[in-house]
This record gives C-alpha cells, structure tokens and sequence, in this order.
C-alpha cells in the first residue's frame, strides 16, 4: 500500500495544507495541483515581464520551507507548478536547496507547450477545431497567447523511476499526478485499463484538496467537525487498483460516502466516459463503501482504452471587461439598486458607449440564484436590509470599458440615497483570457522527461 | 404524493467546464434515486434553469452512486473567464437546482 496525499486545490488554496500533509502523520508522495487554465495566462504574463518567471512561485517557497522534512521522511512532491516555466521553477527549486545544504534530485517533465507549433500545425491540416463549437483555431489565430497538451501520468512516472524527489511538470491531466505513483510503484502497464482508470478516479477524488475531506460540502455542512483545521485528502493505494479515501487523525474536517460522491461528480461530463491521456474511466462500475471513520473505499473500477488524442488547451484574448459594485440600505433597498441600474444604463447610452454585454445583479436578493430564485417576494422585498447593485460590462473597446469604471462612484452622490461604495474604489479593467479546448493526434507531441542533477 | 424541495432529498455539487455546467444530483437516502430520476428529468432541469441554460440539458444516470449529472450547456454567459456573472464558475447552480420543486 502507498498513500499519496494532495496538498494543494488550485493555486491559492491553503499555503498551510501541504506542511501539515507532510508533518501530521504518514504518506509517501504529496501532489500539488496548481494549474487551472486561468493560471496558465497568468504565468505568462508574468513571463512576459520576467522571463525568469512563469511558474508557481509558492511551491518554490514550499520546498524551502519543508525540504528538510521531505528528505526525513522520504517523500516525494509531484507538482504541476513548473506552468510555462518548468525549468525556471526546476532551477528555483535547486537553489533553493542549495542554500539549504541539502542535495535533491529534481525531474521535469516538459513537451506540453505547443505555442511556438501553432503555425505549423495549421499548415499541415491539424486544425484544433474547438471541441465545443466545431470552429478551427485559424478563426482566432491572432488572439491566441498560447497552448498547452494536457500529458498523462506515464511521463511522471518515468521521472520517478529515475529516482527524482522532486517532480515538476508543465500541464498534465491533474489526476496525472496520482496516477503515477501508481504506475511507478505496481508496475502497472499502459494496457491495465482498469487499474489506470481506478488510479484516475483516485486522482479525481483527492484533486481539488479539501473538497472531498468535508469543505464545500451540503450534507450535514453544521456538524462538520474543525473546519479550520480541516484535513487535506489521502489515498491509500493497493496494487490491485482498490483504494482508500482518507485524512490524517487528528484533523478537522469529515470523509465519508456522501462527501466522496460530492466530489466525484464534480466537473465531470458523460460519467461513463470520463476521458484521460490514459484510459477512459468509467464512474458508473465505482462501489464505495465506509471502510471506517474518515475512510472510503473504492472498489470495482473498470475503464478502457485510451484515445488516440491529447487534449489541447488554447488561452486568447477575447476583449475587456470591468465590474463595479454599489450597496443600497433599507428602506426600499432592492428598489433603489434598480433605479441606480436604470440610471447608469441611461448614461452609458447618453455617452454613447456600446458594450457586447452588459450584466446587473442584485446581491442580497437574487444574484446568484437569479431565475431559479425569482424576484424577492412582496412581504420581503420592502425589508430587505440592503442589497448590492453589482454591474458588468465587456466589450471590445478597452477606452468604452474604461469610461464605464469611471461612472460608478458618482452615483453615491448623484444618484438614489441610502448608498455606499463598498470601500472599493474605482472598479479595475481586466483583459479577457478564453479558452479553446481542442483535439491533437497524440503522434505530434511527445513528452520530455530530465532529471538534475543528471546521473552521469 | 405531496410537493417537496428537491432540497429535503438530495444533496448536489456543480462546476464548470468552459461555457458548460455541470450538476451533480446526491440522493441523501438511497430509495429516493428512483424519485430523482423520475422527477428530475432533462426537460424540468432546462425549465428550471430557463433564461440561465440557453443551450440543451442533458442528463446522465449513476445508479451506483445513487446521483445524476446534469449537463447545462450554454450556462455561463460565455465561460468562467468571459462571463460578467457573481458566480462565473457555477459554483451555486448545485444549490439553485435544490429549489426545485418535485412530486414526492
């Protein structure tokens, strides 16, 4: 049995959650998940402005933190933090060490980038159709800043079987990084469908942190015991493809089959194929069962082959947007945030600024719920004890976006009473990143595995 | 059969994936899936989201698991990034379908 924890959701999530992984009681590999799509066009503007940067620079402050720790207890960090960056995160992390006197040996698995092939690739006929709208890449072309492959787990496991203890990659599929443990330590073959598709569902489960140890969870959320203290995920792996689902004692938090199921169907399409680089798993064969307290075993996973395709994803700047807030105050709050939306429509049509959307919500009465939730009843409504006015535009145009920022704040004073600017300040204008979710034949790319320092 | 919140049977997660939500629909007690199923099927799912889902619902079966997945296609106002939305990401449309009201 090997069990490998999860340290890290997404990056931002707890800086605290992989030193207690570590230190709070026994594992063998701790992942860290740092990449959502959006993370990728962040790190590349911050490339753009540093070409040292580009990679998730809390992991490096990770490692020095724990390092020492890491080496005591023999474990190793398998992390997507190297973004677009990986060798500037690998050299980041060597220095690191260095300074610590501690020799460790650092694998990056890269390949993934395809930014500089785009053109290339078209030529040939490849044309990254969008997976969604049918439309080949060449439609946006201009906008794109760039595109990753998401890699599966073999190439990290390669790295391990090199004997890296630290293993940093650019984008791969995120259950990847549980997965391959699990080749490395079973021996699993690239044909063991089912195991690799049980090793993938071990890697949905434990993926996004905390999600599946009891936060963000509905059932029974107030009796959740230390939610502060709340213990990160565990799998506890066996050779046959059966695992458990667990935390360290002493933790906060809950594990049991409700919180599991919540996670395993979160961000998932058509469950009986869940398609990876490595199989296609199937969550309709998954029996779970409470093996214990704070422990879920999974039995029974089946999956098959694995496609002949990579996915792709392709960031492209899609124009500005911009989203100012005013709160309104009893009486007759939900009206008066109406009247001020009403007023700022007005004045943007007398300026004569056109937006391709513009949003308004009413926090407080039905912004997020919106339709599902209807209007606030007549009983209520009059009593609501405020309620915030939230408005949106986007467009093309950056100067339009602009001059929209500039017409919240003055409705405090020209505008319906009772309001008040949220201590906000001028809201920001952010350009948009989009996505482009695209096939590639997986023949076209090829990961690449290094280790340092190198054994020769 | 009396009127019931879906709220008082099931519990539910969503997320997103481009300008798609996803729904996952819990069972709290195991007997009541074949109510979910039977109650909450694509079309009421569409009508509960109208003017939100502007594209097709569909609906998967997890018997195993005793939930169902929606897909809301069309649900984001362009996707987590591109939309103006409080909620870009979807993370309430778990909650917002738990208003739904069944026969049960």
């Amino acid at each position: 049995m090997i069990r490998i924890a999860n340290g890290q959701g997404f990056w931002g999530d707890s800086l605290q959650a992989p030193v207690e992984q570590i230190r709070r009681g026994p594992i063998d590999y701790l992942t860290l998940d740092y990449l959502a799509e959006v993370t990728m066009s962040i790190l590349q503007k911050q490339r753009a402005r540093d070409p040292k940067a580009g990679y998730a620079r809390d992991f490096v402050e990770l490692i020095a933190r724990v390092l020492p720790d890491l080496k005591d207890r023999r474990i190793r960090v398998i992390a997507n933090a190297g973004g677009i960056n990986p060798m500037g995160c690998r050299d980041a992390v060597l220095e690191a060490a260095a300074r610590q006197n501690i020799k460790v040996k650092v694998a990056t698995v890269t390949g993934d980038d395809i930014t500089d092939r785009l053109d290339q690739f078209l030529k040939r006929g490849i044309e990254l159709k969008n997976m969604d709208t049918g439309e080949p890449l060449s439609a946006i072309q201009a906008q794109v800043e760039r595109a990753n492959v998401y890699f599966g787990a073999f190439p990290v496991a390669e790295a391990l079987s090199q004997g890296a203890e630290i293993v940093i990659t650019g984008r791969v599929a995120d259950a990847a990084l549980t997965l391959a443990p699990m080749i490395h330590e079973f021996g699993w073959k690239e044909t063991d469908w089912d195991k690799l598709s049980a090793g993938v569902i071990a890697g949905h489960a434990i993926e996004c942190g905390a999600q599946v140890t009891g936060g963000n969870c509905q059932v029974d959320w107030e009796t959740i015991p230390d939610l502060a203290d709340i213990g990160y995920p565990i799998v506890e792996a066996e050779p046959d493809g059966t695992f458990c689902v667990t935390k360290h004692a002493g933790t906060g938090g809950r594990v049991t089959v409700a919180s599991v199921k919540e996670q395993l169907l979160y961000e998932i399409g058509d469950p009986t194929q869940y398609i990876t680089p490595d199989c296609v798993a199937d969550f309709t064969t998954v029996h779970l069962d409470q093996a214990g307290p704070d422990r879920v075993r999974f039995t029974g996973i089946r999956g098959r082959p694995a496609t002949n395709y990579y996915k792709v994803s392709a960031s492209f700047t899609a124009g500005y947007k911009a989203m100012g807030s005013l709160v309104y105050t009893w009486p007759d709050a939900y009206r008066k945030a109406r009247a001020a939306d009403q007023i700022l429509r007005r004045r943007l049509g007398l300026l004569g600024l056109r937006f391709d959307a513009i949003r308004t919500e009413f926090l407080g009465a039905n912004a997020c719920h919106s339709i599902p939730a209807g209007e606030p009843s007549h009983e209520i409504e009059p009593h609501l004890p405020e309620v915030v006015l939230r408005v949106g535009v986007r467009s093309e145009n950056r100067a339009a976006v602009e001059r929209f920022t500039r017409e919240i704040a003055p409705l405090v004073l020209n505008g319906p009473p009772g309001v008040s600017g949220l201590g906000l300040g001028r809201p920001r204008v952010d350009e948009i990143v989009a996505f482009w979710p695209a096939l590639i034949p997986k023949t076209e790319v090829r990961p690449e595995v290094a280790i340092w320092p190198s054994e020769s | 059969m009396a009127k019931r919140k879906l709220v008082e049977l099931a519990h539910a997660r969503s997320g997103d994936k481009g300008d798609l939500v996803n729904i996952g629909l819990i069972a709290k007690k195991p007997e009541d899936y074949a109510i979910l199923v039977r109650e909450v099927t694509a079309e009421r799912v569409k009508q509960h989201f109208e003017g939100v889902c502007k594209g097709a619902v569909e609906r998967f079966e997890l018997p195993n698991l005793g939930a169902l997945n929606f897909l809301l296609h069309e649900a984001l106002d362009g996707g987590g990034t591109v939309a103006l939305k409080a909620d870009p990401q979807g993370k309430t449309y778990s909650t917002a379908l738990l208003r739904m009201e069944i026969d049960a």
